[in-house]
């Protein structure tokens, strides 16, 4: 068994040997190398084809036509040109968004920049198993509401929403609806027409293809509008300028192909081994699972163990890499806000570790890491004066805790 | 196949390509997750900033990775003209549209005032782009690119603008500098601008990966928003192995840069000196200061879509006017803004060489030009008679 | 983000943890931090008849660079007088430990827990 053992693959996954040997093959001297624009010769033309019979596999996973897939540099540019894009396009129709206050920081963060440039934003609160509630969804649209973006699958605790439904009402009252699928594409279907969405982000390397690569699909039918947010030579239909990767694009186009074929087969072993995880971690006392579990991703646990701080924790499985909270945001000092918007006590938001499965995870590394964990728990819990508390009876809610 | 379209890209260095390998299979981290795979990837990213850096002599901090140079000028024009209240841009009539199409849609939607550099026959800032700038105000926005893609060549920016006092002035300068990079020695703060984009794939890196040189004196805001990454200037989890791949490649060509240069220079020459030979054929700008591998020539019957075809045929790649605009038929603009008339812009070719050309290669391009040249003037004079 | 090699010895190897009877005349506690903040430190000092610190335990809950900081004041200030001990100051933990900026408020953290104890030890002379 080889150390660290990777259990972060919402954060990035390793390139599938398969996809990484179709990549190299356009990326080196025997390969095809050219510039997919250059429309005069035998290198571009090649490039050209490579690239296209990538948009046809991203297109298959989620049910699209090839000519509705934009490239990008990765989701979140993907996510900026959907909500920029749209909202600039039809501000004339209305100036409202809505979102969900566990969209990843590539959603927020965009919105804060929509709301500087005079939109208006609603960010809606999840239940506290992290679904969203139609029916305060509902009540937030108005007459100027132009655009709804809620993920499929949220990247820290990878609960599903219920898009069929959301889009069913989007669609009725002809709003466009956004949905990143960064977490869900390849992990469990993604259909654009049953789902109703009319923009879906896309990502290459959270599902073993590279980074720096990502799509959007635009809906032709009704047709989709976008105002470009990257200006140049025209690629990508207009929406989107800058030379091609052709490389990367191959690889994304193989990452998708590969996850249409093996996704059953492969949700139900992640499943199992993220089942027995669970099942091992859940004897140690004072344990939460964070998010629905009905409702969630195969690979994803997100749990909390309380009265141990979730960065120390971090350290103490140094052979296992998880993270606390999601990595984009792992710089700051903040508890998730994703967890605090399900409405999980800052205390348990601070005791959190993501662990998220995936392809190359095996049953033996499952068995270690439960047994690490146990360990691990047992020794921060002696450092914890909480612990103590807690054993001694004490409630923590009713003590007078300095704060700093 | 012969390939001399080097100005649109160029083949990845196999030293580049093994230098990324590894980041696209073992060492596949998040450069933010705080594990060991993320902290490689982080350190990986750090160590090619410093590269890249070196390439323009410019500090690792100045550097934000975008996802190609098209990016890098949209972050560098629409993120300085986010900050302040629409002023007066000046664009040079030979930018790549990366440039002018960023500048038009500011000029549409958001207020700002265009105005539009001549160029000389030569292809240099005439009298008249000076008189101009001299009009210039703080706050205003300059963009002139450092070498031009189609006829490589050089604006002498650097004197100009220090003639010219603007950065004494308070005028921000931006700089497209994807075809200089690598090919001509450059120093950021020698330079005098505050913006520099530039490109991997140019300089034989990956495609999908260019940086923008900041003067952190300019405040410029982001356009793709999210996680914070590239100090928060430019958001989206890294392409690690594409900017690894940069960071080689940018050394490689700084280590390299005089020989390559003196390489090219005797490629070109040659090349010129054949082509001189050929009656019709005219050398755009031949007298200025070019890239040394750029040469862009007319001819005098042929159009230059029609003889890339053939030449593609015979194996031999080439370009008529950049890649990037070659969906449209019309004539190129930068050759139109340089006094040529629309018919003679069109019999336009570009030959772009790069490192791995060779003498035999110049020979048989040669050759094969002459005998397709040839056979147009058979088909003429058949249908003369 | 790295840590230094002083930091991870003293998470590894963390000195003098444990508990003393609070009520004890010669034991000082401190408890400083809130759960909610993501670090509670609780310091305690065993202080003798002529006001030397003779024994000092911990227990935290926070990041390692909270673990280290609160280790590492267990051992500065044994053999300390108080007033010694109060003039230990958290640039003095930082330098040692070799923390970075983002977590300088822990080594903060450490120098308030030595005043909490100092103080209720003080109190309990009265």
């Amino acid at each position: 068994m080889k150390k660290p053992i990777y259990m972060d693959n919402s954060a990035t996954t390793p390139c599938d040997p398969r996809v990484a040997e179709k990549l190299c093959q356009h990326l080196t001297t025997e390969g095809v190398y050219g510039n997919p624009a250059s429309r005069s010769h035998e290198y571009g033309w090649l490039a050209d084809e490579a690239a296209e019979a990538g948009r046809a596999h991203v297109a298959a996973l989620i049910g699209a036509s090839p000519k509705e897939i934009v490239w990008t540099s990765g989701a979140t540019e993907s996510d900026n040109l959907a909500l920029k894009g749209a909202a600039h396009f039809y501000k004339k129709k209305g100036n409202h968004l809505i979102t969900v206050k566990t969209e990843h920081k590539a959603i927020l963060d965009t919105c804060r920049q929509l709301e500087r440039e005079g939109f208006e934003v609603t960010y809606l609160d999840p239940k506290e198993d992290g679904r969203l509630d139609l029916a305060v969804l509902e009540a937030a649209i108005k007459p100027e509401t132009i655009l709804v973006s809620v993920m499929h699958v949220n990247n820290e605790i990878g609960v599903i929403q219920n898009m069929s439904a959301i889009g069913k009402l989007t669609r009725e009252k002809g709003i466009l609806l956004h949905c990143d699928a960064a977490q869900s594409a390849g992990k469990i279907p993604v259909d654009v027409n049953e789902m109703n969405v009319d923009l879906l982000s896309l990502s290459a390397h959270k599902i073993y293809g590279p980074k720096g690569i990502g799509a959007l699909y635009v809906r032709r039918k009704p047709r989709v509008r976008l105002e470009a947010q990257i200006h140049g030579g025209g690629h990508e239909r207009g929406m989107r300028s800058g030379t091609l990767a052709t490389h990367q694009i191959v690889g994304m186009g193989e990452a998708f192909r590969i996850a249409k074929e093996e996704l059953a087969s492969e949700a139900e072993r992640i499943g199992k081994l993220r089942d027995k995880l669970l099942k091992g971690l859940q004897d140690i006392e004072e344990v939460y699972v964070n998010g629905d579990m009905e409702h969630r991703i195969p690979g994803n646990l997100n749990i909390s163990f309380n009265y141990v701080e979730g960065e120390s924790l971090i350290m103490a499985l140094k052979d296992v890499a998880v993270s606390s909270g999601s990595a984009c945001t792992s710089a700051s000092l903040e508890p998730s806000y994703v967890l605090r918007a399900l409405g999980r006590s800052d205390e348990l938001a601070h005791s959190s570790i993501r662990f998220t499965i995936g392809r190359f995870t095996t049953e033996e590394e499952i068995d270690y890491t439960i047994e690490l964990v146990k360990g691990k728990i047992g020794k921060l819990r002696e450092l914890s004066p909480l612990w103590d508390m807690y054993k001694e009876g004490i409630d923590l809610s009713s003590v007078q805790w300095a704060a700093h | 196949m012969i390939y001399l379209d080097n100005n649109a890209t160029t083949q990845m260095d196999p030293t580049v390509v093994e230098a990324m390998l590894p980041y696209l299979k073992e060492k596949f981290g998040n450069p933010s997750s705080r594990h060991r795979q993320g902290r490689a990837a982080r350190a990986a990213i750090e160590t090619a900033r410093e590269q890249v850096a070196s390439l323009v002599s410019a500090h690792p901090s100045q550097v934000i990775f975008t996802g190609s140079g098209t990016e890098a000028s949209n972050l560098a024009i629409k993120g300085y003209a986010a900050g302040i209240t629409p002023s007066s841009l000046f664009i040079g009539s030979t930018e790549h549209p990366s440039v002018t199409s960023t500048a038009n849609k500011l000029a549409r939607f958001d207020g700002w005032h265009n105005l539009e550099l001549p160029v000389t026959e030569n292809g240099l800032l005439s009298d008249e782009a000076m008189e101009k700038l001299n009009t210039a105000k703080p706050g205003d926005l300059v963009s002139v690119m450092l070498a031009n893609n189609e006829t490589g060549v050089i604006q002498p920016i650097s004197d100009l603008y220090r003639q010219l006092g603007l950065k004494d002035k308070g005028i921000v300068i931006h700089t497209d500098a994807v075809q200089a990079a690598g090919k001509i020695a450059l120093n950021f703060s020698a330079l005098g601008v505050h913006l520099m984009t530039l490109s991997a794939h140019k300089i034989h890196g990956p495609k999908g990966m260019g940086a923008l040189i900041r003067d952190k004196s300019i405040v410029i805001e982001p356009q793709i928003n999210g996680g914070g990454h590239e100090e928060g200037l430019r958001s989206g989890t890294e392409n690690v192995a594409a900017i690894v791949g940069f960071g080689a490649a940018a050394e490689l060509a700084h280590d390299a840069l005089v020989q390559t240069n003196e390489k090219l220079l005797g490629l070109r020459t040659k090349l010129e000196n054949g082509l001189k030979m050929i009656p019709g054929i005219e050398i755009i700008a031949g007298k200025t200061e070019r890239l040394a591998n750029t040469s862009c020539f007319t001819m005098a019957s042929v159009e230059g879509e029609t003889m890339l075809m053939m030449l593609d045929k015979a194996g031999i790649a080439i370009a008529s006017g950049s890649a990037c605009s070659s969906h449209d038929s019309a004539p190129s603009k930068t050759l139109t803004a340089m006094g040529l008339d629309k018919n003679r812009a069109r019999r336009a070719l570009r030959v772009s060489l790069g490192k791995d050309n060779t003498e035999n290669e110049i020979d048989t391009f040669l050759d094969t030009l002459k005998m397709k040249l040839a056979s147009f003037d058979n088909v003429a004079s058949n249908v003369a008679i | 983000m790295a840590y230094s090699e002083k930091v991870l010895d003293h998470y590894e190897n963390p000195r003098n943890v444990g508990t003393f009877d609070k009520d004890d005349t010669s034991v000082g506690t401190g408890m400083v931090g809130a759960p909610a903040c993501g670090d509670v430190m609780k310091l305690q000092l065993k202080v003798s008849d002529k006001g030397v610190i003779e024994d000092a335990k911990f227990k935290t809950y926070g990041c390692g660079s909270a673990i280290a900081s609160s280790s590492l004041v267990t051992e500065w200030v044994k053999g300390k007088s108080i007033d010694e001990a109060l003039e230990i100051k958290n640039s003095d933990i930082a330098e040692e430990l070799a923390l970075p900026p983002v977590k300088i408020h822990c080594s903060v953290l450490a120098e308030d827990a030595i005043k909490a104890a100092i103080e209720d030890y003080k109190g309990k002379q009265k």
